[in-house]
């Protein structure tokens, strides 16, 4: 520990502080809403209306400003919650477990979404809502991953133990997904040729890929104020029993 | 490893001491020993029942057929992996102890494997046999079984050590490790898939072989890990 | 702009259905995750604040008295 540089060691301190973090991220909320805000209207009003169609799937394609951000946050979520489920482990830091809390119904949100454009997609694309296409089937299983984690939170009673059983749940899944994801491709290009893939379009030109980039930057952001609030409230019923929970609580109209 | 201090035994002693113990539980209820093999001949034989007895046909989803009941068979047999030792307090004993937990749950896990995993494997050809399996594919099967389903106990134990202390395990167990087994059962099927249509089986078999030999390096320290948390919430 | 009316616009040329369902459907599950935990928060706050009162009014000290179960 003694290369970490002092500064540096006592903001991770201070961050594991479950109060530090509630009365710090209030200030951020409102910038990062705002920037979240604009980014994502921008991006869509863009692909929706100026980006010109696609010259195989014409306007149904304009989905994909919606469902790369979803597929994309969906993994990243699983792999916020198996980070924080290390810290938890190894620094035992509270605050860890408050966010994993906090991303995983967030996180499943966004597979389910990643899941629902990807099969409205589907129907104009391959003409069906759904077939075991590779990628479908690996989001699926990540699906029933996010339900398992939140299944076994919520039947562990106490919430210390049920943080590093998550903990524990998520880092196994973790490492699997990829194991998951290939396997799963695998088996795909056994029992059927390639179909076309929705998202590998020849060489977008930037008129078409820089809404997507600003949707997925958006999106980003809005994940990040829906975990910092749902943090939030974490925090505030884990530590209830507080003296500045209570004191929060008697000053603040609800 | 170091030389274990005076008055504790050796950590191989206690490997052996901790297989034997549980081979010997698990001998001692026959009719538990049974269950989940009766469970795998049942399933399969509502195959042909439910979809169709025609030869053909069969052949062509035996592999799948198999697995999945060898899978599901094997979810069956985990929620009383360790909830007897946790009612009798062996649990926390084991937990409890200085040494390290690896050793034991690896032990503990290989007692299970052998009275669910290898039954399993050693009675699918036979089944294979009666749902018309490809007989070129019955040692791919096999071997497959064999590589495959230490692996499902292994990850299942994980599951079935995070319920230990819960009341309602057993649907939430089915939830937390069956979406793991996929790679397992991909690979599986694949295998017996490949012999039957005439091709090399070796390709899924040595990945099954690679994930097999990960997950007993590395999965009983998450099982050792689990364990812990499980004594506690009881 | 790559349509030249509004109509055109909805119509998405034929894909409309798909189109708008999927962004309605984004709509409706954004606006839950974020909607969620400030109402948990909300809630939280309220049935909390009733339980302070409630110890403080039988003479209980704050803070450290209110034991009730997680809302």
């Amino acid at each position: 520990m003694k290369y970490i540089p002092d500064g540096l060691r006592r903001l991770w301190h201070r961050m594991g502080s479950p109060r530090w973090f509630y009365e710090t991220t209030a200030s951020w909320l409102p910038w990062l809403g705002g920037a979240a805000a604009l980014l994502i209207a921008v991006g869509t009003v863009w692909g929706l209306a100026f980006a010109p169609p696609d010259y195989l799937q014409g306007d149904s394609f304009r989905i994909i400003y919606i469902h790369v951000p979803a597929a994309y946050l969906a993994q990243a979520g699983y792999i916020l919650m198996a980070v924080c489920g290390v810290i938890l482990l190894v620094w035992r830091m509270k605050l860890a477990d408050m966010v994993m809390t906090a991303v995983a119904p967030i996180g499943a949100a966004f597979t389910f979404l990643a899941l629902a454009t990807g099969s409205i997609w589907g129907k104009p694309t391959w003409g069906t809502y759904w077939i075991w296409d590779a990628r479908i089937t690996s989001v699926l299983i990540l699906l029933f991953l996010y339900l398992g984690i939140i299944g076994l939170r919520r039947a562990i009673e106490r919430p210390e133990a049920a943080g590093r059983a998550c903990a524990i749940l998520a880092i196994v899944g973790v490492i699997n997904i990829p194991i998951i994801k290939y396997s799963v491709d695998w088996w795909m290009t056994l029992h059927q040729p390639a179909t076309f893939s929705v998202t590998s379009a020849p060489a977008m030109p930037p008129i078409m890929w820089v809404p997507l980039l600003l949707n997925v930057l958006g999106f980003n952001l809005l994940f990040a104020v829906s975990v910092i609030q749902g943090t939030r409230t974490e925090v505030l019923v884990r530590e209830r029993r507080t003296r500045w929970v209570s004191e929060l609580c008697l000053r603040e109209r609800a | 490893m170091t030389a274990p201090a005076a008055g504790e035994p050796s950590l191989w002693v206690l490997f052996r001491g901790q297989l034997r113990r549980d081979l010997k539980l698990a001998f001692g209820q026959p009719s538990e020993l049974a269950n989940p093999l009766a469970f795998f001949v049942v399933v399969i034989t509502l195959f042909p029942l439910g979809v169709s007895p025609e030869p053909d046909v069969l052949a062509g989803m035996a592999p799948g057929v198999l697995w999945i009941a060898a899978l599901l068979a094997t979810l069956l047999g985990l929620e009383a992996l360790f909830r007897r030792d946790r009612d009798d307090g062996t649990l926390e004993q084991m937990v409890l102890r200085a040494q390290p937990l690896y050793l034991p749950v690896v032990a503990r896990m290989l007692a299970h494997w052998m009275v669910t995993g290898l039954p399993l494997t050693l009675l699918a050809p036979l089944l294979g046999g009666m749902l018309n399996l490809a007989p070129e594919a019955r040692l791919p099967l096999m071997l497959g079984l064999a590589l495959g389903t230490p692996v499902l106990v292994l990850l299942g134990g994980v599951g079935a050590a995070l319920t230990v202390g819960l009341r309602t395990g057993g649907v939430l167990l089915a939830l937390l490790v069956l979406p793991l087994f996929v790679p397992v059962l991909i690979l599986g099927v694949s295998a017996a898939e490949l012999a039957s249509s005439g091709l090399s089986p070796t390709g899924p078999l040595l990945w099954l072989a690679a994930g097999a030999s990960f997950a007993i390096t590395t999965v009983p320290f998450a099982i050792a890990a689990a364990l812990r948390i499980g004594v506690e919430v009881g | 702009m790559s349509f030249d009316s509004f109509g055109d616009f909805l119509a998405m040329g034929g894909h409309g259905f798909y189109v708008w369902w999927a962004y309605l459907l984004t709509a409706v599950v954004v606006a839950l995750i974020l909607v969620w935990p400030v109402w948990r928060r909300r809630r939280f706050l309220r049935e909390q604040r009733g339980r302070l009162r409630r110890s403080r009014a039988l003479g209980g000290q704050t803070g450290s008295s209110s034991d009730a179960p997680e809302t």
